[in-house]
C-alpha cells in the first residue's frame, strides 16, 4: 500500500479517482438501471481487500426506473454509518453472469489509516507474508470512530 | 423548432428587465414538445370527460409556461403536481393517469414517465416495521415517474387506531414534500370516501393541487364508447345491433353494479362470446363480414334483457 497515494483503498471501479459526486453516481446508476441490474447498497467497516461480502443496507431494487430512488437510500445509509466504507453494486442476473457488474465506493471514512505488511516466518527460511488494516485492530463498529 | 425556441430564450437570458419586450415563441415551444399529440389522443381515444380535459389542457400550459421560465431563469421551484382523481368506478381514472404520465414525460416535468399502480395492500405492511420498507419499495419504483394509489381512502381506517396505514401516509407525505422533482403521487378514489379521507387527513388534502371529478358517462357516451373499443378489435355492429346495444345500455345503467365503462366492455365481451357460439352453431359458409360483425340476438341474448322481462 506504499504506492497508494492517502492509503485510500481501491476497491471496483472509479477507486483511484477523486470521489465521486452525487450527480456522477447518479449516473453511473442510471447506466446499470438502463441496462436492466439490479442496484443495491453495502457498507462494511473491514477494508481487507479479500473481504468481498459486505453488509446489504436494506433490501436490494428491483424493478427500478429512475436513480433517484437509489440516491435516497445512498444518502440514508450515509447518514447511518458516516464513517463506514459504502458501495453501490450492480447485480447481472442473466444467464452466464449472475453476477455483480458493477461495484463502486460512494462513501470511505475520514481517515483510512492503512495497512500494515505482516511476515510469519515459517520453516527453514520460508516466510509468509499478509496485509493487515490498522483499523482492523479494533473491534468492529469502533474502527473508524 | 425547439432550437429556434432556445436561440429566443438565449437572447433573452442575459438581462430579464431590458429585454422585457422580446416576443417569445410560445406555438414553437409548444410544438417542440409534441405535447398536442398527446391531446389529440386523448381526445380521440376518451369520450366525454369535458372537464378533465379542460384541467388537462389547463395543466399542460402550466407546464409549458413553467419550462419557458425555467429557461428564462425566471424561476427554478417546480409546481406541486400531485393529484386526486374522484370518481365512479369505470370512469377512466386509470385511463387519464396513464395519459397524465405522458403527458408530465413529454414536459420534462418527470423523466421517465411510467406509472407504478397500486392499492393498500402494496403499501400498508402487516405487522410492526413491514409498512415503511414496503412504502419506500413502492415509493423507489416510482421515482421517475407517477405513482398511482387506487381506492386511497382504504389508507385510513379510523375504526382500528392501531392500523399500519397511517404510517405508509405519513411517509407518503413527506415524499410528496420532499422528492416533489422525482415524482408525482395521484390518488384515485369514489368521492364521498375521498373527501372523508381528506377530512381526516388535511396534510394530504394540502398538498394536492389538483382535485378532479370525472362524472359519469350519458348514455350517448357509453355508446361512443362501445363503437370505439369494438373498431380497436376489429368488430362492428350491425345497425339493427347498435340499436340493441342502445337499448342494453339504458337497462344496464338502471341495475346495481353499474361501472361506466368497464360495464360496456364486459357487455361487449359477452356479446363476443355469443357471437362466437352463433357462427358456431350455424357451421355453414362463413364470410369474412361475419367474423367482424355482431348481430341484435348477440346482445339481445344477454341476462340484462331477461330480467327485465321477468319483473314484467
Amino acid at each position: 500500500m506504499m504506492t497508494n497515494h492517502r492509503n485510500r483503498i481501491t476497491q471496483g471501479q472509479f477507486s483511484f479517482l477523486p470521489d465521486l459526486t452525487d450527480e456522477q453516481i447518479t449516473k453511473q446508476i442510471k447506466y446499470a438501471l438502463e441496462k436492466g441490474w439490479a442496484v443495491n447498497v453495502e457498507y462494511t467497516d473491514d477494508p481487507h481487500p479479500r473481504n468481498t461480502y459486505w453488509e446489504m443496507f436494506g433490501m436490494p431494487m428491483f424493478d427500478l426506473k429512475d436513480p433517484a430512488g437509489i440516491l435516497m437510500e445512498v444518502n440514508s445509509c450515509r447518514k447511518t454509518f458516516p464513517n463506514h466504507y459504502i458501495r453501490v453494486t450492480a447485480f447481472d442476473s442473466t444467464r452466464g453472469w449472475e453476477t455483480p457488474r458493477m461495484s463502486f465506493i460512494v462513501n470511505r471514512p475520514k481517515k483510512e489509516p492503512g495497512f500494515t505488511l505482516v511476515r510469519q516466518e515459517g520453516p527453514s527460511r520460508h516466510v509468509n507474508y499478509t496485509v493487515r488494516s490498522y483499523a482492523a485492530d479494533k473491534p468492529e463498529g469502533q474502527r473508524y470512530s | 423548432m425547439s432550437e429556434q425556441a432556445s436561440n429566443k430564450v438565449s437572447e433573452a437570458n442575459p438581462s430579464i428587465v431590458s429585454d422585457g419586450d422580446t416576443p417569445i415563441d410560445l406555438q414553437a415551444e409548444f410544438n417542440s414538445t409534441h405535447i398536442q399529440d398527446v391531446l389529440d389522443e386523448l381526445d380521440r381515444e376518451l369520450i366525454g370527460l369535458k372537464p378533465i380535459k379542460t384541467r388537462i389542457r389547463e395543466i399542460a400550459a402550466l407546464l409549458l409556461v413553467e419550462r419557458l421560465r425555467r429557461k428564462m431563469e425566471l424561476t427554478s421551484e417546480t409546481p406541486t403536481l400531485h393529484m386526486n382523481f374522484t370518481g365512479n368506478p369505470g370512469t377512466g381514472k386509470t385511463t387519464v393517469a396513464m395519459r397524465m404520465a405522458e403527458i408530465l414525460h413529454k414536459h420534462e416535468y418527470v423523466r421517465e414517465g411510467h406509472l407504478v399502480s397500486v392499492t393498500r395492500d402494496d403499501l400498508v405492511g402487516q405487522y410492526i416495521g413491514h409498512t415503511a420498507p414496503k412504502t419506500k419499495e413502492v415509493i423507489k419504483k416510482a421515482m421517475g415517474g407517477v405513482l398511482f394509489i387506487d381506492e386511497a381512502y382504504y389508507l385510513y381506517k379510523p375504526e382500528n387506531e392501531r392500523d399500519y396505514g397511517q404510517e405508509s401516509i405519513e411517509i407518503l407525505l413527506q415524499v410528496m414534500e420532499n422528492n416533489r422533482d422525482d415524482l408525482v403521487v395521484i390518488l384515485a378514489g369514489y368521492k364521498d370516501k375521498m373527501d372523508r379521507f381528506f377530512q381526516s387527513n388535511p396534510g394530504m388534502r394540502s398538498r394536492i393541487a389538483h382535485h378532479l371529478d370525472f362524472p359519469d358517462y350519458t348514455p350517448e357516451e357509453l355508446l361512443a364508447i362501445a363503437k370505439l373499443l369494438l373498431t380497436q378489435q376489429n368488430y362492428r355492429f350491425s345497425s339493427d345491433a347498435e340499436k340493441a346495444f342502445a337499448q342494453y345500455i339504458e337497462r344496464r345503467m338502471q341495475q346495481p353494479h353499474f361501472a361506466n365503462a368497464r360495464s360496456i366492455r364486459n357487455g361487449l365481451d359477452r356479446a363476443r362470446l355469443r357471437q362466437a357460439n352463433r357462427l358456431f352453431a350455424k357451421k355453414s359458409s362463413l364470410k369474412k363480414m361475419d367474423l367482424i360483425t355482431l348481430e341484435p340476438e348477440d346482445i339481445l341474448a344477454s341476462r340484462v334483457f331477461q330480467q327485465q322481462i321477468q319483473e314484467v
